[in-house]
C-alpha cells in the first residue's frame, strides 16, 4: 500500500469540514466516478469583504483525494477570495507534510476545485482556459493547458511525473508523444539566459534562411496559416513524393486521417509490422513537418481507434 | 484484537506443517540432489516424494509429468513460449480478456513480436461465449491458454471442456491454475488439459515455487537451458527446501479439500449474504453459482476501493480492491472493466478471499465492520444523499469541464 504520512492518514480517518454547505455561494465539481475521484467544493462567501467564511467537501477518491479535500478546506478558511487563488497544489502537499509521487494528482483536484468554485461565485463560467486546449489525454480528458500549467508549477520533466500529477498517459499510453511534446516545449521556454534548448522536433522550414541563425529559442518566422485544405493537400503532395521509393521496396503509404496535428496514415505492403515501420513513419514525419513548417506527428491508422 | 487475514487469493500463511517439513533441508539436508554422495542422494529421494504428492493432488497420470518451476509466473511464460517454439507454423494464441497479468502482458508482447493473440470476451457474470471460442479454433492456434479459477472473483471457466474442444481439433491446451489448485479437485489424467500452471504461494507453501505440469507426449522447449535437472526441462538447481514444502503443502490441501468446499464455501456464504443483507447499492461480482468456494467479491456503489481498504486495514482487515488507486494504475482492473461493471461500482470492489485458517467468529467480525464504514464513506461522496445515490450522477454532478 502507499506510504502515507501521517498528516495524510489523520485527515482521512478524521476529514475537517465533509458533508453538504446549505448555504453556500460558490460551488465547484472537478472530476467524475468515471475517472474515479470527485470532488464537490463548496464556499460560503462574505459577500462584502469576499472572504470565505465557510468551506466544506464531498468527495468520492481515495484515501489522500479525501485528505487532500480536507487540507483545501482548512488552508483556505478565512482567506479572501483572491488570497485562496494563490493557494497551490503543492501547498495543498505540503500542508498534509507530502503526498506520494502517484497520488499528487489529489492535490492538483483540490486546486482545480477551488478554481471552479470561485469562478461560480463571481458568476463566471469556469473553464480554467480548458477552452483553448486540445485534447491531449483522451482516456482521462486532459487537455494540454492543464498539462502545460502543472508542468510549470510544478517544475515536472517526465511524463511518469506528468501521469502522477494529471493522471494523463496513465490509461492507454498513445498520449505519452504529446506529453513529452509539451515537456520539450516547456523546458525550452525554461532555458536561462544564453542557453540553448534543443529544438523540439528537427524542422527545417522552408523559410529557415530568412530566421537569423543566432535566434534560437525565437518564436519561428511568422508564417501565413494554412487552412486544413491546404494543410491535406501539402500532407499528400510529401505522400505522393515518398510513394515510388516505398513501392521500390514492395510497400505503400495511403493517407486516412488528419486531425490538427495528428497525422494518420495506412503503411502497406512490405513496410507495414515490418521492423522498419517506425523508421519509415519517422521519416514521412520530418518530411510532412518540414514541408508544412510545424511540427506533426504522423500515426499508423490502426492507432485511430485506440484513441477514439 | 487479532488481525483478520481474508486475502488468501494474493497470497497465503505457511502451515507450519509444512515449515516443519522444510526446514532440515536447509541445514541437514543442504546437499544438491545432482550429487553422487550421501548429501545428495537424500535430496533427491525427498525431492521424488514431492513430485508424486503434487502428482496426487493434481491427479495426474506420471509423476514426470511434473516439472517444478519457480513461481506460477514462470510456469504461465514457459507453457506458452513452448507451445509457440515447438509448433512454429502456428502463430496464433486464444486467451481471455480476464486472464492475470502474468499471461496478459506475456501476450501483449507476443503482439508486438508479430504473434496473433485472441482474447475472448465475458460476459456481465465473467462467462465466455463458447462459441465465439469454437469459431477461433483454427489449425494456425498454436495453443489455448485460459485461466480455471479467476483470481478476483473467483468464477471457474469451463476448462475441462475447452480442453477437449481444443484437442479434437489438434490444438494444445494450456490452464493458469493458480487459484484453482488446492481448492477445488482435479483428475488431470481424465482431462485433455496439456499443461497446467499452479503457485505454491497461493496453498500454504512458501514463495517462490511452482509447478508446471506437462502431460507425456507433449512437445515441449525449455525456457530456462541448462542442467539436466527436471530432466533439462527446467534447467537451475532444485529450490529443495520449497519442493518438499510444496509436497507437504500438496499433500495437506488434498487432506482438506471435502473441508475447503464445505466449511470454508459455508463461510464464504455467510459472510457474503451478511454484508449483502446490511449495505444497500451493493453485488457480488462474478458467477456467483460457479466459483471458488473461498472468493466473495464485492461492488459497493459510490464509494472509492482505497478508501475502504484503508478503513478496514485500520480495524484489522485485511483484504483487497480491484479499484484503481490501489493496483498503482489510473483504472479500475481489467476483470471488472471488461465485465462491464459501470463505473460506478467498478471502483469499489472489495475482495475476500478465506482460506481454512478462516474462523466463524472472525467472520462475524467482518459483518459488522463493513457497513458503518461503507456508510462513512458514502456520507463524504458527492454521489450520495440522505435517501441514497443521486438519481442521476452525471447531471446532478456536473463538473465544470469534463
Ligand atoms: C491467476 C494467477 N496467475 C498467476 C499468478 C502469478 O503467480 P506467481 O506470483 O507465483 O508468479 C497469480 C498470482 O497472483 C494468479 O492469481
Amino acid at each position: 500500500m502507499w506510504e502515507y504520512s501521517d498528516k495524510v492518514r489523520e485527515h482521512f480517518f478524521n476529514p475537517r469540514n465533509s458533508g453538504p454547505l446549505e448555504d453556500a455561494n460558490g460551488i465547484g465539481d472537478v472530476g467524475s466516478i468515471q475517472c474515479g475521484d470527485a470532488l464537490r467544493l463548496m464556499l460560503k462567501v462574505n459577500p462584502e469583504t469576499e472572504v470565505i467564511e465557510d468551506a466544506r467537501f464531498q468527495t468520492f477518491g481515495c484515501g489522500s483525494a479525501i485528505a487532500s479535500s480536507s487540507a483545501l478546506t482548512e488552508i483556505i478558511k478565512g482567506m479572501t477570495l483572491d488570497e485562496a487563488l494563490k493557494v497551490s497544489n503543492q501547498d495543498i502537499a505540503d500542508y498534509l507534510d507530502g503526498l506520494p509521487p502517484e497520488k499528487m494528482h489529489c492535490s492538483v483536484m483540490g486546486r482545480e476545485a477551488l478554481q471552479a468554485a470561485v469562478a461560480n461565485y463571481r458568476g463566471e463560467e469556469w473553464h480554467d482556459d480548458h477552452e483553448e486546449g486540445t485534447l491531449v489525454c483522451k482516456c482521462f480528458a486532459i487537455d494540454a493547458v492543464m498539462i502545460e500549467d502543472v508542468v510549470k508549477a510544478n517544475n515536472l520533466n517526465t511524463v511518469e511525473e506528468v501521469t502522477f500529477y494529471t493522471k494523463a498517459g496513465g490509461g492507454c499510453a498513445a498520449c505519452h508523444e504529446g506529453i513529452e511534446e509539451i515537456l520539450a516545449r516547456v523546458k525550452a521556454e525554461r532555458a536561462g539566459p544564453g542557453e540553448v534548448s534543443p529544438p523540439l522536433v528537427q524542422i527545417e522550414p522552408a523559410t529557415k534562411s530568412a530566421i537569423p541563425a543566432a535566434a534560437p529559442a525565437a518564436a519561428p518566422a511568422a508564417r501565413p496559416r494554412l487552412t486544413s485544405v491546404q494543410r491535406i493537400k501539402v500532407v499528400e503532395e510529401v505522400l505522393e513524393s515518398l510513394r515510388p521509393m516505398l513501392q521500390r521496396d514492395k510497400g505503400d503509404v495511403e493517407l486516412v486521417e488528419v486531425q490538427g496535428k495528428h497525422i494518420y496514415v495506412n503503411l502497406k505492403g512490405a513496410c507495414s509490422g515490418c521492423m522498419m515501420e517506425a523508421a519509415t513513419l519517422g521519416g514521412i514525419q520530418q518530411k510532412i513537418a518540414e514541408a508544412l513548417g510545424e511540427p506533426v506527428l504522423v500515426l499508423p491508422a490502426s492507432y485511430m481507434a485506440l484513441e477514439a | 484484537m487479532e488481525p483478520i487475514y481474508l486475502d488468501n487469493n494474493a497470497t497465503t500463511r505457511v502451515d507450519p506443517a509444512t515449515v516443519e517439513a522444510m526446514l532440515p533441508f536447509f541445514t541437514e539436508h543442504f546437499g544438491n540432489p545432482s550429487s553422487i554422495h550421501a548429501f545428495g542422494s537424500q535430496v533427491g529421494k525427498a525431492i521424488k516424494q514431492a513430485r508424486s504428492q503434487v502428482q496426487a493432488l493434481l491427479g495426474a497420470e506420471h509423476d514426470s509429468e511434473i516439472i517444478f518451476t519457480s513461481c506460477g509466473t514462470e510456469s504461465d511464460s514457459t507453457a506458452i513460449l513452448s507451445a509457440l517454439k515447438a509448433q512454429p507454423e502456428r502463430n496464433t494464441v486464444i486467451t481471455t480478456a480476464v486472464e492475470h497479468p502474468a499471461i496478459l502482458t506475456l501476450c501483449d508482447w507476443l503482439e508486438k513480436e508479430g504473434y496473433i493473440v485472441h482474447k475472448l470476451k465475458v460476459d456481465k457474470k465473467g462467462r465466455l461465449d463458447m462459441d465465439e471460442y469454437k469459431s477461433l479454433l483454427n489449425d494456425r492456434v498454436a495453443v489455448v491458454s485460459v485461466m480455471w479459477a479467476n483470481n478476483e472473483t473467483g468464477t471457474l471457466f469451463p476448462v475441462e471442456e475447452m480442453a477437449e474442444l481444443a484437442a479434437a481439433r489438434g490444438i494444445m491446451f494450456h490452464t493458469d491454475a493458480v487459484q484453482a489448485v488446492g481448492k477445488i479437485p482435479m483428475r488431470l489424467k481424465d482431462s485433455k488439459i496439456d499443461m497446467l500452471s499452479l503457485s505454491g504461494h497461493k496453498l500454504h507453501a512458501p514463495k517462490g515455487i511452482g509447478v508446471l505440469y506437462l502431460r507425456r507426449g507433449c512437445r515441449f522447449r525449455p525456457l530456462l537451458r541448462g542442467g539436466h535437472q527436471e530432466r533439462g526441462r527446467r534447467a537451475g538447481t532444485e529450490n529443495a527446501p520449497a519442493i518438499v514444502a510444496l509436497g507437504k503443502a500438496a499433500e495437506l490441501a488434498l487432506a482438506y479439500m471435502e473441508h475447503e468446499n464445505t466449511e470454508v464455501k459455508r463461510l464464504r456464504d455467510k459472510l457474503e449474504k451478511g454484508i449483502l443483507a446490511r449495505v444497500s447499492h451493493a453485488f457480488a461480482t462474478g458467477d456467483v453459482s460457479n466459483r471458488l468456494p473461498n472468493t466473495s467479491n464485492i461492488a459497493f456503489e459510490y464509494v472509492e476501493g482505497e478508501a475502504i481498504l484503508l478503513l478496514l486495514n485500520k480495524v484489522g482487515i485485511a483484504c483487497s480492491s480491484g479499484s484503481a488507486c490501489t493496483s498503482g494504475s489510473l483504472e479500475p482492473s481489467h476483470v471488472m472493466r471488461a465485465m462491464g461493471i459501470p463505473y460506478t461500482a467498478a471502483h469499489g470492489t472489495i475482495r475476500f478471499s478465506l482460506s481454512r485458517y478462516t474462523t466463524e467468529a472472525e467472520v462475524d467480525r467482518v459483518i459488522e465492520a463493513v457497513p458503518p464504514i461503507i456508510a462513512q464513506l458514502r456520507k463524504l461522496s458527492p454521489y450520495w444523499t440522505e435517501k441514497g445515490p443521486l438519481t442521476n450522477p452525471e447531471q446532478a454532478f456536473a463538473p465544470a469541464y469534463a
